[in-house]
């Protein structure tokens, strides 16, 4: 059990920054440049673990990564990686899908109390635009979920995962996957959702104050959260994975999904991105959820 | 004459290759396996705030972007000195935006690195005598590298990244922030000399533990 939990954490953790310095290097060839290397997030990684940290605005501000990061690792450990395996399952016997959702939500919420004891305004500024916008994203993300929990009869991932095998639920319910898969783009905080952290207008926003370990620990959680994005959506659309060779190549398809879609589109406004998680995935979804 | 100068020069020029070399050997030594290692990642990965003093914060974008792609060296810009290990100062600093250097400076955690872009924050350049910018950046902060030019151009720019990170990696230099917590009670008094006392957050005092 030990060893098993100790292998998907590393999984997750090798798999978010490879992808991670994926998406730098594909954005990177997207621009004309040549890009870093693929490791760069690695190395940015370990080099912020060693590098002192200077602040302090008591221990709230502590506390909020320290949240954030433990809400990344079980919602990892609550998602099974593998089909009708007994390895690589974690606590995912323990928890069901409302349990993964749950804890999907203790991220921002940790980050929101991290943030709000240092008083920085773009921190601030960063925190109002990322909870207005999870408000967004969960809506079509929650009634895509009931649809599939509908459908299947069960709340259960691996029940899921095992509901699906003749036909994968993405060609089963096209249009709970659609919205599901726009508020996943959302999720992975990519364009053009990434209103919360953008540089130049609210200076990484929740980060601005983060530095040293506590950055390297918020980079590390968000490498872990966004391969438990990845592997919520396959296992609950692309029907799970066989073996870690199917994991990687769907885990992979999807990721590049949301690259090119992130490079193509420009970034939307807070208003602009509710508004349109409201008006579009959310019909989808509900539309999809008359057909299940 | 003209030998005898000559001969001096490069009397000079061994007795200053001997001593970086001695300097080299004895901090080399001194480095284990995990420290090297440490070393390495913090030369391939730095975080930049780009703080645009003077004319030289021109050559800084295409630095960053498509044409000079500093990326590929793991070099990124950040927004905040929080993030940040290397701070470059573009170019000449009036004395109003001298203060935010040096504020900024301390904002940022070590270990961290100073880049002075540019004949003006070298010697003062073609400011050396206005009467309201400072000629030497090395006397208020712990400055680590110097490109020169007026402007430099983004390639000399990039030769002083590639310079930092050898140093960096081999750790044979002193760093310009070790400097300046040793020698701070010279910094400060060249900060005050400007500012009077009307200057400094008081975490610095702190954090170097001395009495000012
Ligand atoms: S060195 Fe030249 S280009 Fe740079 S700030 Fe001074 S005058 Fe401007």
């Amino acid at each position: 059990m030990f060893l098993d939990i100790l292998i998907m954490l590393i999984l997750a953790y090798s798999f978010g920054f490879l992808y991670y310095g994926l998406y730098r290097n594909i954005s990177a060839r997207v621009h004309g440049r040549f890009g870093p290397s693929i490791a760069q997030s690695f190395y940015d990684s370990i080099k912020l673990f060693t590098k002192d940290t200077s602040t302090s605005f008591g221990w709230m501000f502590y506390a909020g990564p320290i949240i954030m990061a433990s809400g990344a690792l079980m919602t990892v450990l609550f998602i099974p990686y593998l089909n009708h395996g007994d390895s690589l399952i974690g606590f995912s016997e323990y928890g069901n899908l409302i349990v993964v959702l749950y804890f999907m939500v203790l991220g921002p919420l940790g980050n929101a109390l991290g943030v709000g004891s240092h008083g920085n305004p773009f921190g601030a500024m960063g925190i109002i635009r990322g909870l207005t916008r999870l408000i967004g994203l969960e809506m079509p993300f929650y009634i895509a979920v009931i649809g599939l929990m509908i459908a299947s009869g069960t709340a259960d991932i691996a029940e899921i995962m095992a509901s699906q095998k003749e036909t994968y639920n993405i060609v089963a319910h096209p249009l709970l996957f659609i919205a599901a898969f726009i508020s996943f783009l959302g999720f992975m905080g990519k364009s053009p959702f990434d209103v919360v952290g953008a540089p130049a207008e609210v200076y990484s926003g929740p980060a601005v104050e983060f530095g040293g370990k506590f950055l390297a620990l918020t980079l590390s959680q968000s490498a872990i959260f966004s391969f438990a994005k990845l592997l919520l959506m396959v296992n609950l659309f692309l029907g799970g994975a066989d073996n870690l060779v199917d994991l990687v190549v769907k885990t992979f398809i999807l990721f590049l999904a949301a690259v090119f879609v992130g490079n193509v589109y420009g970034r939307l406004t807070t208003s602009q991105s509710v508004d349109f998680l409201f008006k579009i995935p959310t019909v989808i979804a509900i539309v999809g959820l008359m057909f299940v | 004459m003209q030998e005898g100068f000559v001969s001096y020069i490069n009397d000079q020029k061994d007795m200053a290759q001997a001593s970086l070399e001695a300097d080299t050997e004895g901090i080399k030594n001194t480095q284990t396996v995990i420290q090297k290692a440490i070393n390495w990642f913090r030369a391939r990965s730095m975080f930049v705030v780009a703080y645009g003093t003077g004319c030289g914060a021109i050559e800084m974008p295409p630095v960053f972007t498509s044409r000079y792609d500093i990326e590929r060296l793991g070099v990124v810009g950040v927004a905040t000195p929080r993030q940040a290990d290397i701070m470059i100062v573009s170019g000449y600093c009036s004395l109003k935006t001298l203060k935010r250097v040096i504020r900024t400076y301390e904002q940022m955690s070590e270990p961290k690195y100073v880049i002075a872009l540019g004949s003006c924050a070298i010697n003062g350049g073609m400011y050396w005598d206005s009467y309201n910018t400072i000629k030497k950046l090395d006397d208020y902060i712990g400055v680590d590298m110097f490109v020169t030019g007026c402007m430099p151009r983004p390639e000399a720019l990039i030769e002083g990244f590639v310079k930092l990170q050898d140093r960096i990696k081999n750790n044979n230099i002193e760093p310009g922030y070790i400097k300046y917590k040793e020698d701070y009670q010279f910094y400060r008094a060249n900060q005050e000399r400007l500012f009077g006392k009307n200057i400094a957050p008081a975490f610095i005092e702190d954090y170097t533990g001395m009495d000012i």
